[in-house]
C-alpha cells in the first residue's frame, strides 16, 4: 500500500513499541507481577506436585514396609519416626502426597465433567430440563454435604472408586449452579444463535462458542472446589471412612497417629508427628487459596480494595 | 419451601436402604445365618412390600420419634439383642445440642464484634491483623486446629483436659470444663468464617449513599451506625449467624471424633463404620433436618426484617 508513508498512521505509531511475545513471556511477565503471597501458592503446589508424581524416588523406604521398631522416635534410620506398626513416616507422608492429591483432582475433574457439562446443557436448553435439573440440585444442597459423603459410603462402602464417585456427584451440585449461572449470559449473545442457525450441534456450541467464554470463573472455581474436595476427603479419611488403609493418606495419618500427641511433654518432636499431615493437607489448602485468590483478581480486573 | 425440601432429603435418605446390595442380611446376620432368620429380618424391614408403603410407614413412625431398631447386637441365630435407635441417639442428641450451644454463645457475640469493628475500622492494623488470622484458620481442616489446640493447651501447658468423656449426671461446671477444648475449636472455625461474612456485609451497606446522606447531614458516627446502618444490617447479619450454625452442624462431627465427645456426630460416624443403616438415617435425619431449619429462619428472618421482599415486583 502506497498510503502507509504518507501521514500519520496510528498503527505505525503502536507498530514501533509493540513487541510480538509468545504465549510464554505473556505468562512469564504475569508470573514476575505476582504477589508474594501468590508466589509462595505457587512454589507450594509445585513442590506437592513434584514429590507426588516422584515419589518413589524420593522415599526412603517403601509404602507399606514394615519395620520391627513400632513408634520409632524421630532422627536416626528414620527422619519422622515410625508409625504404629512400625511403617516409615517420611516415606508414608511422600506416598499421601501421591494418593491424596490423585484422589482430589480425580474427583475434581470428574465433578467438573458432571456439572460443568449439565450446568451448560440447562443453560442451552433453558426448558423442562433445566428446571428439572436446578431444582434436583436445590434439594441435593440442602444436605450438608459431609453427612450426605458419610450415609453414601454408609451404603455402597468404603473403597476408593465409590468415595471419588459420590464426592464428586455431590460437589459437582455447586460446579452446576455457578457454570448455569455463568453460561446463561452467554448463550443469549449473538454469535451462539448464528452458530444454532448454522446448524452446528450441542456438543458444537457446548465446547467451541460458550465454555471457551466462561473460562476464568470456571478456572478459579477449579481450584476453590479442588481445595474443598481435598479438605473432605481428609476429612473423611480422618474419620476412617474415607481412604482405607495401607494406602498412605495424610487425613488417616493423623488419625494413627493421634495417640502420639499425649507424649508430648516428653518428647515435643513424638507430638509433633500427628501435626504433620495435618499441616500438610492445610499447607496445601492455603497454597491454593492464595493462587485462586490472585488469579481472581487478575482475570475479572477488580482493583484491590481490602 | 422448606418443607418441600425436607420432603425430597427424607425421601432420598429413605431410598439409601433401597440402594444396599442383596446380600446385606447375610453381613448384618453373619455368614452363618439360617434362611428362617434371613427371611424373619427381611420380613422385620418390610422388604417384601412396596417401597411407598414402606416409606409411608417410615415417615410416620419418624414423626412419632421411632427411628426403627439398630441393626448391630444382632446374631445370626436370630438372638435379638439390637436396641431402639431413639434410645441410642436421644443422650447424644442432648450432648451435641450443649456442645453447639455452648459454642454458639462464645462466637456468635464474638464474631459480629470482630466483624463490625473490622468493618468500621478497615485498612487499620487491627483489621489486617483479624483478617489474615481469620483466613489462615477458614483454610485449615478443623481437626488440624483441634490437635493444635490438644497440643498446645492438652498436653504442654495442661489447661483442659483433651478428652471430652462428659455424662449426663455430670454437674454444669464440670461438663462446661470438659467440653471446652472441643468448643473452643469450633468457635475458632466458625468465627472466621462468621466474622468475614459480618465485615462484607457491614462494608456493603456502609458503602450505599444514604449512610453517605446520613454523614453528610452531620450526624455523629454512633447514631449512623444505631440508627441508619443497624436497621438495614439484621437481614444479612441473620443469614450469616444461620449459615454458620448450619455450619456448626456439619463441623461438629470431626471435632466429636477427635475429643471422643459423646455426641450424634461419633454416633453416626461408628455406624457408617458399621454400616448400621438406620442409625445412619436417623443421624443424617437429624443434621439435614437441623441444616434446613436453619437456612429457613434465615430466610423468614431476612424477609421480617425486610418489609420489601414480601412484595416482589
Amino acid at each position: 500500500m502506497s498510503v502507509s508513508n504518507k501521514g500519520y498512521s496510528a498503527a505505525d505509531e503502536v507498530g514501533r513499541v509493540f513487541t510480538r511475545r509468545t504465549r510464554m513471556q505473556r505468562i512469564w511477565i504475569d508470573l514476575k507481577k505476582a504477589p508474594p503471597t501468590a508466589i509462595f501458592g505457587m512454589l507450594v503446589i509445585f513442590t506437592y506436585l513434584f514429590v507426588a508424581v516422584f515419589a518413589p524416588l524420593i522415599a526412603p523406604y517403601g509404602e507399606a514396609e514394615i519395620f520391627p521398631q513400632p513408634y520409632a522416635p524421630w532422627g536416626g534410620e528414620h527422619l519422622l519416626g515410625t508409625d504404629q506398626i512400625g511403617r516409615d513416616v517420611l516415606s508414608r507422608l511422600i506416598y499421601g502426597a501421591r494418593n491424596t492429591i490423585g484422589i482430589a483432582l480425580a474427583t475434581t475433574f470428574l465433578s467438573f465433567l458432571i456439572g460443568g457439562g449439565l450446568g451448560l446443557i440447562a443453560a442451552i436448553n433453558r426448558s423442562w430440563l433445566d428446571q428439572l435439573l436446578s431444582r434436583a440440585v436445590d434439594v441435593l444442597m440442602a444436605i450438608p454435604s459431609l453427612i450426605f459423603a458419610l450415609m453414601l459410603l454408609s451404603v455402597f462402602g468404603s473403597s476408593i472408586g465409590s468415595l471419588i464417585l459420590i464426592i464428586a456427584v455431590l460437589d459437582s451440585t455447586r460446579v452446576f449452579r455457578l457454570t448455569r449461572s455463568v453460561a446463561v449470559s452467554v448463550v443469549v449473545m449473538d454469535f451462539v444463535e448464528a452458530a444454532r442457525l448454522r446448524g452446528e450441534g450441542l456438543g458444537w456450541i457446548m465446547r467451541r462458542e460458550i465454555l471457551p467464554n466462561i473460562m476464568p470463573p470456571l478456572v478459579a472455581e477449579f481450584g476453590l472446589r479442588f481445595s474443598f474436595v481435598f479438605l473432605i476427603i481428609a476429612s473423611l479419611s480422618f474419620l476412617g471412612v474415607g481412604i482405607q488403609p495401607p494406602t498412605a493418606d495424610w487425613g488417616s495419618m493423623v488419625r494413627e497417629s493421634a495417640s502420639l500427641i499425649q507424649f508430648a511433654q516428653y518428647d515435643l518432636k513424638a507430638g509433633l508427628t500427628p501435626l504433620l499431615p495435618a499441616g500438610a493437607i492445610a499447607l496445601i489448602t492455603v497454597a491454593v487459596n492464595y493462587v485462586v485468590d490472585w488469579f481472581l483478581h487478575k482475570t475479572s480486573g477488580l482493583k484491590d480494595e481490602h | 419451601m422448606g418443607f418441600m425440601t425436607l420432603f425430597f432429603v427424607s425421601l432420598i435418605i429413605f431410598s439409601s436402604i433401597q440402594m444396599l446390595p442383596g446380600d446385606f442380611t447375610q453381613a448384618v446376620l453373619g455368614q452363618a445365618a439360617t434362611e428362617e432368620t434371613v427371611e424373619a429380618f427381611r420380613k422385620e424391614l418390610g422388604l417384601d412390600r412396596p417401597a411407598y408403603l414402606r416409606y409411608l410407614d417410615w415417615v410416620g413412625a419418624v414423626s412419632t420419634g421411632d427411628f426403627g431398631t439398630s441393626f448391630s447386637g444382632r446374631a445370626a441365630s436370630g438372638v435379638d439383642r439390637s436396641r431402639a435407635v431413639v434410645d441410642l441417639i436421644a443422650p447424644r442428641l442432648s450432648n451435641t445440642l450443649f456442645l453447639a450451644g455452648m459454642t454458639a454463645l462464645i462466637a456468635v457475640p464474638l464474631a459480629l464484634f470482630l466483624g463490625i469493628t473490622a468493618a468500621l475500622w478497615r485498612n487499620s492494623i487491627y483489621d489486617r491483623l483479624v483478617n489474615a488470622m481469620t483466613l489462615t484458620t477458614i483454610s485449615f481442616p478443623e481437626f488440624f486446629v483441634a490437635y493444635i489446640l490438644i497440643l498446645l493447651l492438652g498436653t504442654l501447658w495442661p489447661v483442659f483436659p483433651s478428652l471430652a468423656d462428659v455424662t449426663a449426671d455430670m454437674p454444669l461446671g464440670e461438663r462446661i470444663y470438659k467440653s471446652a477444648l472441643p468448643s473452643l475449636t469450633l468457635t475458632l472455625v466458625i468465627v472466621a468464617h462468621m466474622m468475614r461474612m459480618t465485615r462484607a456485609a457491614i462494608i456493603n451497606l456502609l458503602a450505599s449513599p444514604y449512610i453517605e446522606m446520613a454523614r453528610l447531614k452531620g450526624q455523629s458516627g454512633a447514631r449512623v451506625i444505631l440508627r441508619h446502618a443497624l436497621p438495614n444490617a439484621w437481614a444479612p447479619i441473620a443469614t450469616v449467624i444461620a449459615f454458620n450454625l448450619a455450619y456448626l452442624v456439619v463441623g461438629v462431627v470431626v471435632i466429636e471424633v477427635v475429643f471422643v465427645y459423646p455426641g450424634v456426630g461419633q454416633l453416626m460416624v461408628d455406624a457408617v463404620s458399621s454400616r448400621d443403616i438406620p442409625v445412619v438415617q436417623a443421624s443424617a435425619l437429624i443434621f439435614a433436618a437441623t441444616y434446613i431449619l436453619l437456612n429457613l429462619i434465615a430466610d423468614i428472618i431476612g424477609i421480617v426484617t425486610n418489609p420489601r421482599l414480601l412484595h416482589p415486583k
